[in-house]
C-alpha cells in the first residue's frame, strides 16, 4: 500500500539576531522598520504560506562583558508587531515567541486571546522557557526560577493559560438589544488554579477566540522538551536540519504521542531551515559559499569558538590552527544571553570534534566554523530545492519548513516566486488558502474544550 | 542638540476621544446603530479610529484593566445586562496603527501587576508600527480580584470612601509611587539606545556603536531593571505618558511623571484648582519648563436638535434602570453647547478634553461631524493635521536622550 502524498506545511522566520542574518549585505534593510515586517509578511501570504515565525530574546546578548555588536542587535515586541502585521494581511498565521518564565498566565493569556480575535484566528505561540538570572535583572522578581524546573513552570504555564482559554466556552453572549440581555451566563470567565508556580482565581476578561486557543509550538530538543511537545504543542520547532536526523527525531516525537491520548496528525515537525537558490547547482554553490563567509567573519569565528570555550580567545587569529587549551567547563561566564550556547553539549567533546575536522580538512578557524555551524540546509536550484523539501516531507524527516532567510525583507521573494510554484505543481503545497484559520492552514482539528492533564 | 517645543496656537483646543465598548453609558450597546456582537473584532475598532481621524482628533485612548468590567468599582458582577469582556488596549491599537496616518493611539495598561520591561518594548513598538504616534496612559489596580488574577501579591479590600483614612492614604501612596517609578524605567528603557546606535559599519563588523547602549540599572523599592531595551528608541524618542487623576496622590504623578493629565472637574473653578495642583506638583518636580498637558474629560451625549441628547440619555438611563452618573461630569446638548462649555473650561488652564462618548458610534460622529466643524468655525481647532506624529500634534518636544546628554557634558 503506498503512503498517501502529504501536503507541505511552510514558514517564514523573519530574520533573527544572530550571524544567519547578513546585514553587511547592500540589500539587507531595517530589522525595526514596520515596513520590513510588512515586506515579508505580504511575500510569506502570496506564497500562501502557514504562518510567519517571530523570535523572542529578552536581554540583548553579551560577550567577554560587553553587548555583543557583530550580529543584528535589537528587535520589536512580539505581541505588538504580530496584531499590526494582522492589518496588513488576511490569512497568514502569526506566530509569536513568548517567554513562560518571565510573564504571567492572566497577562500572555489575554495578549493571545486577544490577538486571536484581532487577526480573525491566526495567532499561534512558541512557548519558549528561560531560566537564567542574567535575563532576570529585566524583571521584576529577577531569576528566580531552578534550571531543571523551567519545563514544570512552562507546563504549568501552558494548563493555567489553557484554563483561562477555556473559561470561556463561546456562546456566552448574545447581544440581544430587544430584551437587554448581553450575556447568556452571569458568570463567564470563572477559573480556579492552584499549583505550585500559580496561585490564581478570578474572571478572565477575553471572550472566546475563533481559534479557541492559540496554537502552541515547542521549540526545545532536551528531554523534557520533547516530552512537553508531545503532551501539549500542536507544532513542534526543530533544530534537525539533516535527513537522517530529522528522520530520527520525527520517529522518536511522534511515538511518544500515543502516551497522551494523541495521534499522529497531531503534532507537526516543522524544522527551521536556511536555503540558498541559483540558476545552476554550481551557481547556488557558490552563492552558498559567499553568504557562509559574509555569516562568519574573523571575528565572528573568534567570538563563536568562545562561546564553546567559554574563554576569552580574542588573542587568536581566526585564520591559524583551533585553540590546543580545552574549553573551561561550567557556569557560562563569557557568553551570555544565547539560547545556542546553553543548548551546546559537552564542550570538551565538541572541541575534541572539532580539532579533528580541523587537523583532517586543515582548516583554519574561520574555514573550520564555516564548516561547522554555517551550512545551508538547501541549497540549489529551485527544482532540486523543491525535490529536496518534498523528499524531507514525504519521508517522515518533518511535515514542513520554517524558512529563515538570510536578508531582511527581500530574502523570501526568489523563493516564493520560483520554488513555492514548484511545490504547487507537485502537487504538495496549496495554491489557495483552503481554511480561514491557522488551525485550518496546519490541518489541526479545532480545539476540544477541557484542558488537557499536565 | 536642543529641542525646542514646537509653536502652538494658544488659542486652539486639544480633542481627544476616549473609545471604550458600545460607549460609556452602560446601555449603549442596545443603541439601533450599536454593534454590540463586532465588539471583539478589528473592524469595529478600526472602524470607530478612522472616524475620530476624519475628525482631526489629536488621539483616541482605549480602555483597559485586568479583570471584567463590573457595576461595582471595586469588585466584579454578575450583571448580563452590560457589556463585559474586552480586548488588550496594546494590541487593539497596534491593530488600527497600519490603517491610520496622522491620529495618536494611546491604549491604557495597567502597571501595577504588568513588566515596565514588556509594556516599555510594547509601546516602543507601537510607536514603530504607527511612525510616530503611541502614547501610554498607566493605571493603578488596587482592586483584589486582580490581584488575585496573579497571585503575586496581597491587594487590601479598599472601598472609595476608605482613601481619606491613614490606611487608605498608605495604599495610594504605595500604588502611585510604583507607577511613578514604573513611568521612570519605561522612560529611562526608550532612551537605552541612542538615535543613531545602530551603525553598520561594514568596515569594523560592527552592526550597533555599544557606546550608544546604556544599562539603565534602575534600582527601585518595588522593583530593579538593568536594560538596556531590546527595542531601538523608537521614533517620538519617548511616546506620551498620561494618566487620569481624580485626587492628590494621582495629580503628584501627572506633575511629577506626565507628559498629559486626564482630570475630571465639576466646573470652572474646581479645573483651575485641579491645574494648579498640578502646576504645583511639576514645579516641586523640577519640571516646570515643560509642557504638561492637562485635559478635562467629560461623558458627552450630543445633537443637533436642542433636547434631543437629553432624550437619548434618558432613554438609554431607563433601559439601564438607573441614572448613568460618572467619575467625569455627564454633558447632554448639542454641539455648539459643548463648544462653549469647553472654551469656558479652556479659559481655567485646560488645554484639551478628551470626551468620552455616551454611545458609539452616535456620540463619537457628533463629536466629528458636528463639534469639530463648530469648533474650527470659531478658529480654536486644527483645519488640517499640522504634524506626523503625536508628539507634534500635542506641541510636546521630542525629548533629548539623557544618556546622549550624560555623554556629552562628560566630553566638555
Amino acid at each position: 500500500m503506498s503512503k498517501p502524498v502529504k501536503q507541505i506545511h511552510l514558514a517564514a522566520h523573519f530574520p533573527g539576531v544572530n550571524n544567519t542574518t547578513v546585514w553587511s549585505d547592500p540589500a539587507a534593510g531595517s530589522h525595526i522598520d514596520f515596513s520590513s515586517f510588512v515586506h515579508l509578511a505580504q511575500t510569506a501570504e502570496r506564497a500562501k504560506f502557514d504562518f510567519l515565525f517571530l523570535a523572542e530574546g529578552l536581554r540583548l546578548r553579551e560577550q567577554n562583558g560587553e553587548i555583543y555588536d557583530l550580529d543584528v542587535v535589537g528587535r520589536p515586541d512580539t505581541f505588538t508587531v504580530l496584531a499590526a502585521l494582522a492589518a496588513v494581511t488576511d490569512r497568514l498565521g502569526l506566530a509569536g515567541t513568548i517567554n513562560s518564565t518571565f510573564n504571567e498566565p492572566y497577562e500572555v493569556a489575554r495578549q493571545f486571546a486577544s490577538l486571536d480575535h484581532l487577526s480573525a484566528g491566526r495567532a499561534a505561540w512558541n512557548v519558549v522557557t528561560s531560566w537564567d538570572a542574567f535575563t532576570g535583572e529585566n524583571f521584576r522578581r529577577g531569576g528566580f526560577l531552578a534550571q531543571e524546573d523551567r519545563y514544570q513552570r512552562a507546563r504549568q504555564f501552558l494548563t493555567a493559560a489553557w484554563e483561562l482559554f477555556d473559561s470561556w466556552r463561546g456562546d456566552e453572549i448574545v447581544a440581544d438589544k430587544e430584551n437587554g440581555v448581553f450575556l447568556r451566563d452571569p458568570n463567564p470567565g470563572r477559573f480556579d488554579h492552584h499549583v505550585s508556580e500559580f496561585d490564581i482565581s478570578g474572571r478572565f476578561d477575553v471572550p472566546r477566540s475563533p481559534q479557541g486557543r492559540p496554537v502552541i509550538f515547542q521549540a526545545g530538543d532536551s528531554e523534557a522538551g520533547r516530552e512537553f511537545a508531545a503532551s501539549a504543542a500542536d507544532a513542534i520547532f526543530t533544530r534537525h536540519g539533516t535527513l537522517e536526523a530529522g528522520r530520527a527525531f520525527y520517529a522518536d516525537v511522534k511515538g511518544r504521542l500515543s502516551r497522551y491520548g494523541r495521534s499522529h496528525d497531531e503534532l507537526k515537525i516543522l524544522p527551521g531551515v536556511t536555503f540558498v537558490l541559483g540558476d545552476t547547482d554550481a551557481d547556488a554553490q557558490e552563492k552558498a559559499q559567499l553568504i557562509r563567509r559574509q555569516q562568519v567573519s574573523g571575528q565572528t569565528a573568534i567570538r563563536r569558538l568562545e562561546q564553546v570555550w567559554n574563554r576569552d580567545l580574542s588573542a587568536y587569529d581566526p585564520d591559524g590552527r583551533l585553540p590546543e587549551v580545552d574549553p573551561l567547563v561550567g557556569e557560562h561566564t563569557v557568553a551570555r544571553g544565547w539560547a545556542s550556547v546553553r543548548m551546546h553539549r559537552d564542550p570538551v567533546a565538541v572541541a575534541a570534534e572539532w580539532r579533528a575536522l580541523a587537523e583532517a580538512g586543515n582548516l583554519s578557524i574561520r574555514e573550520l566554523v564555516i564548516e561547522t555551524t554555517g551550512r545551508q540546509t538547501f541549497v540549489g536550484t529551485p527544482d532540486q530545492v523543491a525535490e529536496k523539501l518534498n523528499e524531507f516531507v514525504q519521508t517522515d524527516a518533518a511535515d514542513g519548513f520554517i524558512l529563515a532567510p538570510h536578508l531582511t525583507p527581500g530574502g523570501l521573494d526568489e523563493f516564493a516566486d520560483t520554488v513555492v510554484p514548484l511545490l504547487q505543481e507537485r502537487g504538495v503545497f496549496r495554491s489557495e488558502y483552503e481554511g480561514e484559520t491557522l488551525r485550518d492552514h496546519l490541518g489541526l482539528a479545532p480545539v476540544r474544550r477541557a484542558a488537557v492533564a499536565s | 542638540m536642543p529641542q525646542h517645543p514646537l509653536r502652538e496656537n494658544p488659542s486652539h483646543l486639544h480633542l481627544a476621544v476616549a473609545l471604550d465598548g458600545a460607549g460609556w453609558h452602560p446601555a449603549a450597546w442596545r443603541e439601533h446603530d450599536a454593534r454590540p456582537d463586532e465588539l471583539f473584532t478589528a473592524r469595529y475598532w478600526a472602524d470607530l479610529v478612522a472616524e475620530a481621524e476624519r475628525g482631526l482628533l489629536d488621539f483616541v485612548t482605549f480602555e483597559d484593566s485586568l479583570s471584567l468590567q463590573s457595576a461595582h468599582p471595586f469588585e466584579p458582577d454578575e450583571r448580563t445586562d452590560q457589556v463585559r469582556g474586552r480586548l488588550d488596549a496594546v494590541l487593539t491599537a497596534a491593530r488600527v496603527a497600519p490603517l491610520t496616518h496622522r491620529i495618536g493611539l494611546v491604549p491604557t495598561a495597567v502597571v501595577t501587576h504588568t513588566e515596565p520591561f514588556h509594556l516599555s518594548k510594547a509601546i516602543a513598538t507601537l510607536d514603530h508600527v504607527s511612525n510616530g504616534r503611541a502614547g501610554i496612559r498607566v493605571k493603578v489596580s488596587g482592586r483584589a480580584d486582580e490581584a488575585a488574577h496573579f497571585g503575586r501579591r496581597q491587594a487590601p479590600r479598599l472601598g472609595a470612601e476608605d482613601f481619606d483614612s491613614a490606611s487608605g492614604q498608605a495604599v495610594l501612596q504605595e500604588l502611585f509611587g510604583e507607577a511613578e517609578e514604573y513611568v521612570e524605567v519605561l522612560r529611562r528603557l526608550w532612551d537605552s539606545w541612542e538615535d543613531d546606535a545602530e551603525i553598520r559599519d561594514v568596515a569594523t563588523g560592527r552592526f550597533i556603536d555599544r557606546a550608544k547602549l546604556h544599562y539603565i540599572d534602575f534600582e527601585g523599592s518595588r522593583f530593579s531593571v538593568r536594560g538596556p531595551s531590546i527595542t531601538p528608541r523608537p521614533p517620538q524618542g519617548q511616546p506620551v505618558v498620561a494618566a487620569l487623576a481624580h485626587r492628590d496622590e494621582p495629580y503628584r504623578l501627572i506633575g511629577r511623571s506626565a507628559d498629559l493629565g486626564f482630570v475630571t472637574p465639576r466646573d470652572t473653578g474646581h479645573a483651575r484648582q485641579i491645574v494648579s495642583e498640578i502646576r504645583e506638583a511639576q514645579a516641586a518636580a523640577g519640571r516646570a519648563d515643560e509642557t504638561v498637558h492637562v485635559f478635562g474629560d467629560l461623558v458627552v451625549f450630543l445633537d443637533e436638535d436642542p433636547g434631543a441628547a437629553a432624550e437619548c440619555k434618558a432613554r438609554l438611563d431607563r433601559k439601564a434602570g438607573a441614572t448613568h452618573t460618572s467619575d467625569a461630569g455627564v454633558f447632554t446638548g448639542t454641539p455648539a453647547e459643548l463648544a462653549d462649555l469647553l472654551q469656558e473650561w479652556q479659559q481655567a488652564g485646560l488645554s484639551g478634553f478628551r470626551l468620552r462618548p455616551g454611545a458609539l458610534p452616535y456620540d463619537l460622529e457628533q463629536i466629528t461631524r458636528g463639534l469639530v466643524p463648530e469648533l474650527q468655525r470659531r478658529g480654536i481647532f486644527r483645519a488640517s493635521y499640522e504634524a506626523s506624529t503625536l508628539r507634534g500634534l500635542l506641541g510636546l518636544p521630542r525629548p533629548a536622550n539623557r544618556y546622549a546628554a550624560a555623554a556629552a557634558a562628560a566630553l566638555v
